[in-house]
């Protein structure tokens, strides 16, 4: 299993009240550590919202956003790569219907040459080993570290 | 503690065997100036001296009867160095203690009543300050006075057997329905028991029954025109003709409204569970509450020194209910804010009538009808362990309703990604609390550290409504 942990992404998920200003405010604070964004979705809840965000540096984003007074916290989810044409995301959910892993959320960025789903399971050490099985492309949390401009 | 009397010893002291009511009659019989009919004209016409005398009477009479045969009475009485041969003049109810809702509370749910379970009819209940209720009981004399009470208020505006009055108020443990539904049948009017809701079916009845009057929340009679309106029907063309209108604050210039866009007179009533219910009204001159001095005493104190202020004077309300058998309510202090009249009223009766209430020695708040208090939802919301210490109550008024929003700080450890879990949680939350207040509330979760703290005395209500 230790193996496969790897493949657990740290993603921040940021509890924020629905007025102007809270977006800004995130993007600020990691503006100013130097915290790259990979991937961000908003969740919209009553009166709230979740923001989820992938970044490069998971603990110094956690860090950031807890002394500029954020409730924060992780949540593991996994990256799969697929194709970046048509049909790239049935290939994907085809797999992850046949591997019987059934999806909470998930939203996908562009990371050339390749897509990227991020996808939040209900247990991701179970998702993993599943999709794995079905041949899924993970990529691993150390992809994240470097800042993807840069590569 | 034994606060229960024994049923014979205590029939001596029955109020009613002073205070004729009408009940045995069918219909009040006697009309003034052609026009009105009058309940008992022989109590509502009384002249101030001979109303002195029976108050007096009715007065001694209950602390008699409390002092020997309630243990609770009488602690109190002790401890207040009173005795019933101390009370001389009306004047002398000031030697008697305050009650307040505190009290009501701490001998929850029946050690203030003070006659045996035999003899209670009914129960009715009203939000408590906290998690619990204030359980109200009645003999069936407290429901005779109760009604006739009302039955007077409803006579003083011209209503009676040729009426038909839908009770648009609440049915159930509230008293506003019951109250009204059992005054207006003892009037001989018809009664629509139509309780809360189902707006077009109220209308509908009212066109189809021909309605003449109607009892509810005075934002419920605004609601109630304007649902009308979107179903093409003019209330003003309608048969009805009066609102009966309170259990909110409300001002002069929404009776303005109701008055001219409905066509309907709007009538301010009056009353509290803790005293039976509804129980007055102003007579249709519009010059104030009538509180008939045989069902009960009126002191307007200053509620810093708790000294009674005089007529027109500004204070807190202060009601000694003088024919109570199953609750006695005795200087109870409201909360009300509200001057006195006491000058004979241009329709004839002689009872004082206090004036539209103006605010509240507390922070209670009447939301919907209901009245809620904020320490019944910090309460409610210590039952939850997901949420903090914090919170605040946002109050609006959407349209001509009530909306009430309560923000609460989510613990970090209780935050988590799951949309699904918080959403649950706020539902959750926002279930109890409507459960415990008895009125809806939606719930927000704010993060920690983001709702105002306060060094001194907690001020968190913001009340935004515009009345």
């Amino acid at each position: 299993m230790s193996d496969l942990s790897k493949y657990k992404i740290k993603q921040l998920s940021i509890f924020s009240e629905n007025k102007p200003g809270r977006l800004a405010a995130v993007s600020k604070a990691f503006m100013e550590e130097k915290v790259n964004i990979l991937a961000f979705s908003i969740a919209e809840g009553a009166g709230y919202g979740v923001i989820r965000v992938v970044v490069d540096k998971p603990e110094k984003g956690l860090e950031t956003l807890q002394q500029a007074g954020f409730m924060v916290r992780f949540t593991d989810v996994m990256a799969v790569e697929m194709q970046d044409r048509p049909g790239g995301l049935y290939e994907l959910t085809k797999m992850l219907s046949e591997a019987g892993v059934n999806v909470e959320y998930a939203y996908g960025y562009r990371n050339k040459p390749c897509a990227v789903l991020i996808i939040r399971v209900e247990d991701v050490d179970q998702g993993i080993e599943k999709v794995l099985a079905h041949g899924a492309k993970l990529l691993d949390s150390d992809h994240f570290q470097l800042d993807s401009c840069n590569k | 503690m034994v606060f229960i009397v024994g049923a014979r010893s205590k029939k001596h002291y029955m109020l009613h065997a002073i205070i004729p009511h009408s009940a045995a009659r069918n219909f009040p019989l006697l009309t003034v100036a052609g026009l009105l009919a009058v309940w008992n004209p022989k109590v509502e016409f009384m002249p101030q001296q001979e109303l002195d005398e029976l108050q007096l009477k009715l007065l001694k009479t209950m602390v008699y009867r409390l002092y020997n045969f309630s243990s609770f009475y009488k602690e109190r009485m002790n401890a207040a160095n009173v005795t019933p041969d101390d009370i001389h003049t009306l004047a002398d109810v000031t030697k008697l203690p305050f009650m307040t809702k505190k009290d009501l509370r701490e001998y929850y749910p029946d050690r203030l009543f003070t006659v045996p379970r035999r003899e209670i009819v009914r129960y009715h209940a009203s939000s408590g300050t906290t998690g619990k209720p204030t359980i109200v009981a009645y003999t069936r004399s407290d429901i005779e006075m109760w009604s006739e009470s009302l039955a007077r208020a409803l006579s003083s505006i011209g209503l009676g057997p040729d009426d038909v009055v839908q009770v648009a108020n609440t049915y159930g443990l509230f008293t506003g329905g019951l109250g009204f539904h059992y005054a207006a049948e003892k009037i001989g009017a018809a009664v629509v028991p139509a309780s809360t809701g189902n707006t077009e079916r109220q209308i509908q009845m009212i066109q189809d029954l021909g309605v003449t009057a109607m009892a509810a929340t005075p934002s419920y009679m605004m609601y109630l025109g304007e649902v009308a309106e979107k179903m093409g029907v003019s209330i003003k063309d309608t048969t009805l003709k009066y609102g009966l209108l309170g259990a909110e604050p409300w001002s002069d210039k929404m009776r303005d409204r109701i008055q001219e866009w409905l066509g309907v007179t709007g009538i301010n009533c009056f009353g509290a569970s803790e005293l039976a219910g509804p129980l007055w009204s102003e007579c249709d001159h519009q010059c104030g509450i009538h509180i008939w001095r045989d069902i009960c005493l009126l002191e307007i104190i200053d509620p810093e020194t708790g000294e009674q202020v005089g007529p027109g004077e500004r204070g807190e309300m202060v009601l000694t209910m003088l024919q109570k058998e199953a609750f006695p309510i005795v200087r109870y202090r409201m909360g009300d804010i509200t001057t006195m009249e006491t000058e004979k009223c241009a329709c004839g009766r002689t009872h004082p009538r206090i004036s539209r209430i103006t605010g509240r020695v507390d922070d209670m708040l009447i939301i919907r009808g209901i009245n809620v208090f904020p320490s019944q939802v910090e309460y409610c919301l210590h039952t939850n362990p997901e949420v903090g210490n914090e919170f605040q109550i946002l109050v609006d008024r959407k349209g001509y309703m009530d909306e009430m929003m309560v923000k609460v700080e989510l613990k970090p450890e209780a935050f988590t990604d799951n949309i699904l879990e918080l959403n649950a949680l706020r539902e959750r939350i926002s279930s109890r609390l409507k459960s415990s207040l008895n009125v809806g509330a939606k719930v927000e979760l704010v993060a920690p550290g983001t709702l105002p703290r306060f060094e001194g005395k907690a001020k968190r209500v913001v009340d935004r409504r515009e009345i």
